[in-house]
């Protein structure tokens, strides 16, 4: 019991403001680092080992960025749910801000998944879009992106925009089944219309490290840029506040 | 219970008192519906295919209109801080007022519907679909539009924001609502859909009012 | 109502309670205990949080520390209940502007669940003055003769606990004694009022609590 106290302690000493402030200022250098390092990897096994695909030729090494940009929209969100339910169940202010700091990372990835995804869809399908389930999904999730941030930017009272916009992420993750699957079904309701994905051949290794050191560098870059945000959103929130003037930073 | 009947009496006694919004509301969705011919042309076989989508995105629109401002009259007059201090729980409360909103909005546009329906020379079974799928989503839009409204209470841009938080979560509701239309005239039977949309509601009308009350006291605080 | 009550003599109680008005700090370590027949005048400058601390005490919002409590039980274990224990009368009069001021009265002694008759609705109205205005739809009412028309529902409310934003700002000189009088008798029948003010008032009352804000203020005063 008292361990268990300790660590809870422990955990909330780390969501107060002062003392995360300073941790994420060490931090996210070395995000950021990993991430340039792991990117540079990925983009050079890429493009410059992985072999061209028999079918697709060249223009699938798009999937380097692709596909770890559509793992990420779907993960920040779902991060951003887990720090709605942070707000909710331990009130604490930091999850908020974590959560608005995300928003504008994956609202970014989706857009470059949409994005890449077009360039891709014009040499291989024809056509810069298509009404895939699976794009149509991922505007939706766009969608969700661009409400959740329009509803935090346009409420001024902090404590009002934390918690209204960790139900909008919560809300949102509830639906997203429901609008995928409903998406998938309207999809094959016209099936006449749309251009199914065929399977994904078997990937060779190179490919499958390719894109997974992407996806790292990704994740690490969404954590850098995410501390580097919350520091700024703490400076605008704490700005009266004593440990932050000692600091020097206001 | 005898508050909750008194909010329902009340809001359709002051909806009444308010006929003119209400014909506003049906004459949007009867508008917005018939550009598209003038758009698309009136060719007879693309106005039968299209016709289902159409009066669902406007019934869509034309919900939305209206629900914006369904909390916000309440809290400028304090009626919603009556509320929230009432006998009533308040996601009962809110679930009444959604429930006359979408009595004196929601059910024109049903009624409405089969008219729009001829112009688009839907067959009188596909009409028979559209008003089934529309009685039971658009609830589902009400609901939705009340969280939207809530959320947005009291701020400067909440009439544009409502559309924008709620319109992708509506997808799903325009999806099958359309689509039971489209299975039926295509012969695949709307059953399955219009199931869809029924097991929908049931689960909207269970959780979106403790939402909408939650968001009520965020935005009210 | 009262008399369920009579075991635990009305005792509305506050301790530490701060608030929090998005990034400004408002007052902090407000603390009272009003026995029954207590009148609590809340004061203090503009801005100096005097209806957040009304809206605390009802429950409208949170507190960022302290609690109430309402006879030695703290009230946000249950809300409802809470609520059924008080009549709160914000700055807003409550009024929808297309109802008649009858009407009115009656949506809001049914949101308490308060029924009356329509007799003692008139009778109410007839109290504060307005009567003659009963039919009329409020939106056609004088600032003055809206804020009647809500008092009036002190007339019909049992409740034990009253909590008044600004009662007496614009009304006459008759319509405040009549306020005074109703505020009065309430305490006498052993409840409580809690109430800001910006006016003197001259109340005959036995126990007087003063709340002064500007003291748990966070801010040096301008």
């Amino acid at each position: 019991m008292a361990t268990l106290t300790a660590s809870r302690s422990r955990f909330f000493r780390y969501a107060s403001p002062a003392t995360f402030y300073p941790l994420a200022g060490r931090l996210w250098p070395w995000f950021a680092a990993v991430a340039a390092v792991l990117a540079l990897a990925g983009l050079a096994i890429g493009l410059l080992i992985a072999p061209t695909d028999a079918t697709q030729g060249d223009s699938y090494r798009i999937i380097f960025i692709h596909v770890p940009a559509a793992w990420m929209s779907m993960f920040i969100y779902l991060v951003m749910a887990f720090y709605a339910v942070l707000t909710f169940v331990f009130q604490t202010r930091l999850s908020a801000m974590m959560m608005r700091a995300l928003a504008p990372t994956g609202a970014m990835f989706t857009f470059i998944a949409l994005w890449t995804g077009a360039l891709w869809g014009k040499p291989t399908w024809g056509a810069w879009w298509v009404w895939d389930a699976r794009l149509t999904s991922e505007l939706i999730l766009l969608f969700l992106y661009l409400g959740f941030m329009a509803l935090q930017s346009a409420i001024d009272d902090t404590r009002r925009a934390d918690r209204a916009g960790a139900l909008v992420a919560l809300v949102g993750v509830v639906n997203v089944p429901i609008i995928y699957f409903s998406v998938k079904w309207w999809n094959t309701l016209h099936q006449g219309a749309s251009v199914s994905l065929t399977r994904a051949p078997s990937m060779a290794r190179e490919m499958l490290i390719g894109m997974l050191l992407m996806a790292l560098a990704c994740w690490m870059y969404s954590i850098a840029v995410a501390l580097v945000r919350v520091r700024a959103l703490i400076v605008e929130r704490e700005r009266d506040a004593a440990w932050l003037r000692e600091a020097g930073e206001a | 219970m005898n508050a909750l009947v008194a909010i329902m009496r009340f809001e359709l006694l002051l909806a009444w008192r308010r006929k003119s919004a209400l014909a506003t509301t049906l004459g949007f969705f009867v508008i917005v519906a018939s550009l598209f011919p003038l758009g698309l042309g009136a060719d007879p076989q693309l106005l039968r295919l299209i016709g289902s989508g159409v009066v669902w995105v406007a019934a869509l629109l034309a919900t939305l209109l209206g629900l914006a401002r369904l909390f916000a009259a309440d809290h400028e007059d304090g009626t919603l801080e009556q509320l929230r201090l009432s006998c009533v729980p308040l996601p009962l409360a809110a679930l009444a007022k959604i429930g006359a909103h979408w009595l004196v909005t929601a059910v024109p546009l049903c009624l409405a519907a089969p008219i729009l329906g001829l112009q688009y020379g839907l067959s009188a079974s596909a009409i028979g679909v559209l008003v089934a799928s529309l009685v039971l989503g658009t609830p589902v839009l009400c609901l939705l539009g009340a969280m939207g409204a809530a959320l947005t209470l009291g701020l400067r841009a909440g009439g544009v924001l409502v559309p924008v938080l709620v319109l992708p979560l509506e997808v799903p509701v325009l999806i099958m609502g359309a689509g039971s239309v489209e299975a039926h005239m295509n012969g695949l039977g709307a059953g399955p859909w219009l199931s869809l949309l029924a097991a929908l509601l049931i689960v909207f009308v269970l959780a979106t009012p403790w939402v909408v009350a939650f968001a009520l006291r965020i935005s009210s605080e | 109502m009262l008399t369920d009550l009579l075991p635990a003599p009305n005792l509305l109680s506050a301790t530490g309670l701060a608030c929090r008005r998005g990034e400004r700090r408002l007052f902090k370590g407000v603390a009272f205990s009003a026995p029954a027949g207590s009148l609590v005048l809340v004061g203090g400058r503009n801005g100096s949080g005097k209806t957040s601390l009304l809206r605390i005490l009802v429950g409208l919002s949170s507190a960022v520390a302290g609690s109430v409590a309402w006879c030695g039980r703290p009230v946000a274990t249950d809300p409802l209940a809470w609520a059924a224990q008080l009549f709160y009368l914000g700055h807003a009069s409550a009024l929808k502007d297309d109802l008649d001021a009858a009407e009115n009265l009656e949506l809001a002694c049914s949101l308490a669940a308060e029924p009356c008759s329509r007799d003692a609705r008139l009778a109410a109205l007839a109290r504060l003055g307005v009567a003659h205005r009963a039919g009329l739809p409020a939106r056609l009412l004088s600032q003055g003769q809206r804020r009647r028309v809500a008092l009036a529902r002190l007339a019909l409310t049992h409740r034990p606990l009253w909590v008044l934003d600004e009662p007496f700002v614009g009304l006459d000189a008759i319509a405040m004694a009549e306020l005074g009088q109703l505020i009065e008798t309430h305490l006498m029948r052993s409840g409580i009022v809690v109430l800001t003010t910006h006016q003197a008032v001259d109340l005959v009352v036995s126990r007087r609590i003063v709340v002064d804000l500007d003291a748990a203020s966070l801010e040096a005063p301008a």
